[in-house]
């Protein structure tokens, strides 16, 4: 659902491996290829590293990471990312992997949303269930009006304030970005209401309070409804059909529609790489965890096998396993030397430790 | 214990419910299409569903957490909403009438 911004074409990155999703086990990934000196680029359609680690549970206590009795989810991503400081891994955030092709040197070329392209011999999906895309409310016809133009229409974010000056905005939802949105917007706003089905928040007390004193000075309007339908011509957003907490209806003349409903994980374009799927997971051998096509490594909770389970300790081993078949791909005249950290100088020279 | 579950096809399963498990579970190893993404945390909303036929007032009330988390569900209905993952199946509920909510 987002913008279809066309970005002139930049000249690709050359990589030992690309990475796709900056979660636990693409993570650690890094940190097991560059070991073995390959260098990565992550691509991760959110705008910071973990994943559903830290987008779904980064105060949430995680009890079964071997070695630490209890770590939150963002606790265990920072632990990550020092880990593989050394590697110097690159990061590319809100970008979303659209497109892999093989290039005819036998290397991989995946391109992004953003326009980036990376060219690899080896690509890692580390996706986990996906990518995380804003929830879209089950009211009929809403696609229509997405993608509608600057401050018109449906929006799942907020890009430019200034597009929604002077505009009727509609805001639903009860979490932080409903509300924040709601605080950011309501000085340049013709009106702007809110909707939501309870006349409670989840988001934080100091923005509920911020909300309530901008309806008390008659800045925004809160009404306990949802929204049921929409209306207006293509492309062209004119009002919607608000229903009350008593199932009362009533037509709401809005220029803009903002839903907050956090986001949802959808397999996205991973379907359409021409990878064998087996119910939108990604059949992988347990020596190498390589996919069915060659070069194209499966780690993590995107991927299945006979014994699979669903946990970061299993993407962990996953992870170091991929990372010897990929070594022989990317360095294929190399030999591989096995080493432990503890007692390897090279090893630890790498860490940055010796 | 049973639990009667109707997908967003409108398609009824009876369902076999077990002792202290999450109703969220019964319905996802059932194949009902409930994503479940956070696995039963209480920190995604993606296992909603409505409580019909009198079975949401039989329920223990939603914590605070889960009330919260509710915020983030599509097309809540006040009243039947319930997030899967915290009602647990117990002989109290044994019959209970959920509806999978739209995603």
């Amino acid at each position: 659902m987002k913008l279809g911004v066309e970005y002139p074409s930049m000249s690709a990155i050359e990589t030992d491996v690309v990475i796709i999703g900056a979660g636990p086990i693409g993570l650690f990934a890094v940190f097991e290829l560059g070991l073995l000196d390959l260098k990565c680029h992550l691509v991760d359609i959110l705008d910071r590293p973990g994943g559903q680690c830290t987008e779904l549970y980064p105060e949430k206590p995680i009890y079964d990471i071997p070695g630490l009795p209890i770590v939150t989810g963002q606790e265990l991503v920072n632990k990550l990312l020092e880990q593989i400081k050394p590697f110097n891994p690159q990061f590319h955030f809100s970008e979303m992997a659209t497109g892999l092709e093989k290039l005819p040197d036998g290397r991989w070329k995946l391109k992004t949303d953003a326009g980036t392209e990376i060219i690899a011999p080896v690509v890692v999906i580390a996706a986990g269930a996906g990518s995380f895309q804003p929830k879209r409310p089950p009211v009929p016809g809403i696609e229509q009006f997405e993608n509608a133009g600057d401050g018109v229409g449906v929006h799942y974010a907020v890009r430019k304030m200034d597009s929604f000056r002077d505009k009727n905005i509609l805001i639903a939802g009860g979490g932080d970005s409903a509300l924040d949105w709601v605080i950011n917007l309501a000085p340049l706003a013709k009106s702007l209401t809110l909707v939501h089905h309870r006349d409670g928040f989840r988001a934080a007390a100091h923005s509920v309070n911020q909300m309530r004193k901008l309806e008390k000075e008659g800045k925004v309007k809160f009404h306990v409804a949802s929204v049921k339908a929409v209306h207006g011509e293509p492309g062209k957003l004119t009002g919607v059909t608000l229903s009350g907490a008593d199932k009362n209806e009533w037509h709401h003349e809005t220029d803009a529609f903002l839903p907050f409903f956090g986001l949802t994980i959808k397999l996205g374009p991973i379907a359409e790489f021409g990878i064998n799927l087996n119910e939108n997971l990604i059949p992988v051998d347990t020596a190498r965890f390589e996919s069915q096509t060659p070069g194209i490594f499966a780690i993590g909770d995107i991927n299945t096998y006979a014994g699979k389970l669903k946990l970061i300790l299993s993407g962990f081993h996953e992870a170091a396993l991929m990372s010897q078949a990929a070594f022989h791909i990317a360095r294929p005249n190399e030999k591989l030397r096995f080493q432990y950290t503890t007692s390897s100088s090279n090893l630890q020279k790498k860490l940055g430790v010796s | 214990m049973k639990i009667i579950a109707k997908n967003r096809e409108g398609k009824v399963h009876e369902l076999e419910g077990r002792d202290g498990w999450s109703v969220m579970e019964i319905l996802r190893d059932g194949g009902l299409g409930v994503a479940a993404e956070c696995g039963g945390a209480c920190a995604c909303a993606t296992c909603h569903v409505y409580v019909t036929d009198g079975w949401y007032e039989k329920l223990p009330e939603p914590s605070e957490a889960e009330i919260d988390m509710l915020d983030m569900a599509l097309a809540v209905e006040p009243g039947s909403s319930r997030l899967s993952c915290q009602v647990i199946c117990s002989a109290e509920t044994d019959g209970i009438k959920v509806t999978v909510a739209p995603e």
